[in-house]
């Protein structure tokens, strides 16, 4: 096992009953303290992957430990140390918001505390609801709940699948400052997505799924370089027999058959180079009538990633 | 052993019986009454008694295993088919607990209520006729044996269900039928030779019969051959349940 790292998982394979395998030989270190995010479109396993962990969906092949401990035979190692903060938001409509996040903490097995509820549900501005029922909360303030329900036991790990999806912005800010908090005590933290913006946002390292392969794990930063970038397409009124000399340090590609002339840029950079190009292009005596923008689409950036990895 | 754990499932399943007091307890013991009236009262008046004993007393510890056993299956398999239903059940599979602890905790809760509630329909019974226990202790076993093997028999089917109608089925088709031909409003000596030798098949006769016993020392069989019968029951229900925990059956994906 890597030194730093908390969540060890090899060879991981998962087929359902029915004969569906949603987990293909997936190795992935997750490191102590971190941020992770798992990117894939639906459908890629990430769900499964998370449920393996947490012990909801068994495995068919391949080990998982969390912290050196395996997850079957030393399940109650393993799970007291993680929270999960589920896709789905299944919720007891009959139990109050107090009885729901203390009958949590109370099932991992740590004795009551009411003071540590009391700042969880604070944190996530539920204290004026725990009182009130689970069926007279709304969808986010449900999502609330269950992000207190994961909490209350004081998880060093915690997963968070698909956290955002129909999430208003005030609780998506709310939500990234706690994380951002509790990575700050320590808590490593793996939450999916399907939203690169996301991935972005938040995470530190960003593995890729796709149809049941982990295709690459990679820090933040050189993945959003590779996925940044972004296409100016100029249709031109001539065709270019070269690029011009006071072009040269510009990424240019002409394409005769449309005859446009693609300039391929960083679109998180800070100077884009876009104006620079447009005043180069005056100079050259170079003119167009149509101009566009392009940017991969997820599904894009999955298929090249696919194709760059063969 | 994650005893907070066991508190917590059992605390909460006893919080839902006491938001469903109606539901849980005052239904059960209306319909008890019910039968009294009409069994014990009505038509009991014109049955002369049974060995010595009243036919309003004698239907007594039949009723109360007719309650027992509808309601120890019915909250069982309810509170463990509930979060299956609705998705909680994610945060049991994830937690540290041990399938000792999910049972203890799940039937013990719904052992509990199926205790409290055969003692509410005995006190009932009181106003009704004269009762008095010859065993208590022996009459207490019952009451906890059947009360326990039942809430294990409806725990198997709540994980076993998956809809709503598979949850009614076997209560309503094996369990009701077998209760009321389980000896509960005669004694098998009643009936003609052939049927006494096929009701022997029936489980619910070593119950009624070995509760029944507890009280007047009336029985079908030796009271040794119903808690024999009974904890075989109880067996097959534990390696059901064992085998259940350990394939993951209906419960993991
Ligand atoms: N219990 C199940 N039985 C059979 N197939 C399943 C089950 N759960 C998920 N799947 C299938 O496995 C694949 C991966 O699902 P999931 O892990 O939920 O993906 P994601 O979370 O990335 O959207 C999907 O094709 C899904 O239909
Ligand atoms: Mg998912």
């Amino acid at each position: 096992m890597n030194k730093q790292s908390i969540i060890s998982i090899q060879g991981l394979s998962k087929t359902y009953d029915g004969g569906f395998q949603a987990l293909k030989d997936v190795d992935l270190q997750i490191r102590k303290g971190e941020i992770f995010a798992l990117l894939g479109p639906n459908g890629a396993g990430k769900t499964t992957l998370i449920n393996i962990v947490c012990g909801i969906v068994n495995p068919t092949e391949g080990q998982v430990t969390v912290d050196g401990n395996d997850i079957i035979a030393d399940y109650r190692a393993t799970r007291s140390m993680i929270g999960l903060v589920p896709q789905e938001m299944p919720t007891e409509a009959f139990e109050t918001v107090w009885n729901t996040v203390s009958f949590s903490r109370g099932l991992f097995g740590k004795p009551a505390d009411p003071g540590h509820i009391e700042s969880v549900l604070k944190s996530l501005s539920l204290w004026d609801k725990k009182d009130n029922k689970m069926m007279t909360l709304s969808g986010g303030m449900k999502r609330r709940v269950l992000i207190a329900k994961a909490l209350s036991h004081e998880p060093r790990i915690l997963f968070l699948d698909e956290p955002t999806a129909g999430v208003d912005v005030e609780l998506r800010q709310d939500m990234w400052k706690l994380v951002r908090g509790l990575r700050d005590s320590g808590v490593t933290i793996i939450l999916t997505t399907h939203y690169i913006e996301e991935a972005e946002q938040m995470a530190e390292r960003v593995g890729v799924i796709n149809r049941g392969s982990l295709i690459l794990v990679q820090d933040k930063q050189e993945l959003m370089h590779r996925l940044g970038n972004k296409q100016l397409r100029l249709h031109l009124h001539e065709p270019l027999a070269g690029i011009p000399g006071n072009l040269s340090d510009f990424d240019l590609e002409f394409v005769p058959e449309s005859c446009e002339l693609v300039y391929t840029y960083h679109s998180q950079r800070e100077r884009t180079g876009v104006t620079m190009l447009l005043l180069a292009l005056g100079e050259a005596g170079i003119t167009f009538h149509d101009v566009d923008t392009k940017q991969s689409s997820l599904e894009e950036i999955f298929v090249n990633l696919v194709t760059w990895e063969k | 052993m994650n005893l907070h754990a066991v508190k917590a499932i059992y605390m909460f399943e006893m919080a839902r019986t006491f938001r469903t007091l109606y539901q849980s307890i005052l239904a059960p013991v209306i319909s008890t009454s019910l039968y009294f009236v009409v069994f014990g009262a009505a038509i009991g008046s014109r049955i002369t008694a049974v060995e010595g004993v009243s036919y309003g007393a004698f239907i007594v510890p039949g009723l109360v295993m007719l309650s027992l056993l509808t309601q120890s299956i019915s909250n069982a398999s309810f509170g463990i088919y509930f979060p299956k239903f609705t998705g909680t059940i994610y945060e049991i599979l994830s937690a540290p607990i041990s399938y000792v602890e999910i049972l203890l905790g799940y039937v013990g809760a719904a052992a509990t209520k199926s205790i409290i509630l055969g003692v509410i329909i005995l006190a009932t019974a009181t106003l009704f006729v004269p009762l008095e226990v010859a065993h208590p202790l022996i009459m207490i076993t019952f009451l906890v044996l059947t009360s326990v093997t039942f809430s294990l028999f409806g725990f198997i089917i709540g994980i076993w269900a998956d809809g709503f109608e598979k949850l009614q089925i076997i209560p309503l088709l094996v369990v009701m039928p077998l209760t009321f031909l389980g000896g509960s409003f005669y004694s098998v000596n009643m009936l003609p030779p052939f049927w006494q030798t096929v009701t022997l098949f029936n489980p619910v006769v070593y119950l009624v019969s070995g509760f029944r016993w507890s009280f007047y020392e009336l029985a079908d069989v030796s009271l040794w051959v119903s808690f024999g019968m009974t904890s075989v029951f109880l067996a097959g229900c534990l390696v059901t349940v064992w085998w259940i925990f350990r394939t993951g059956y209906q419960l993991k994906a």
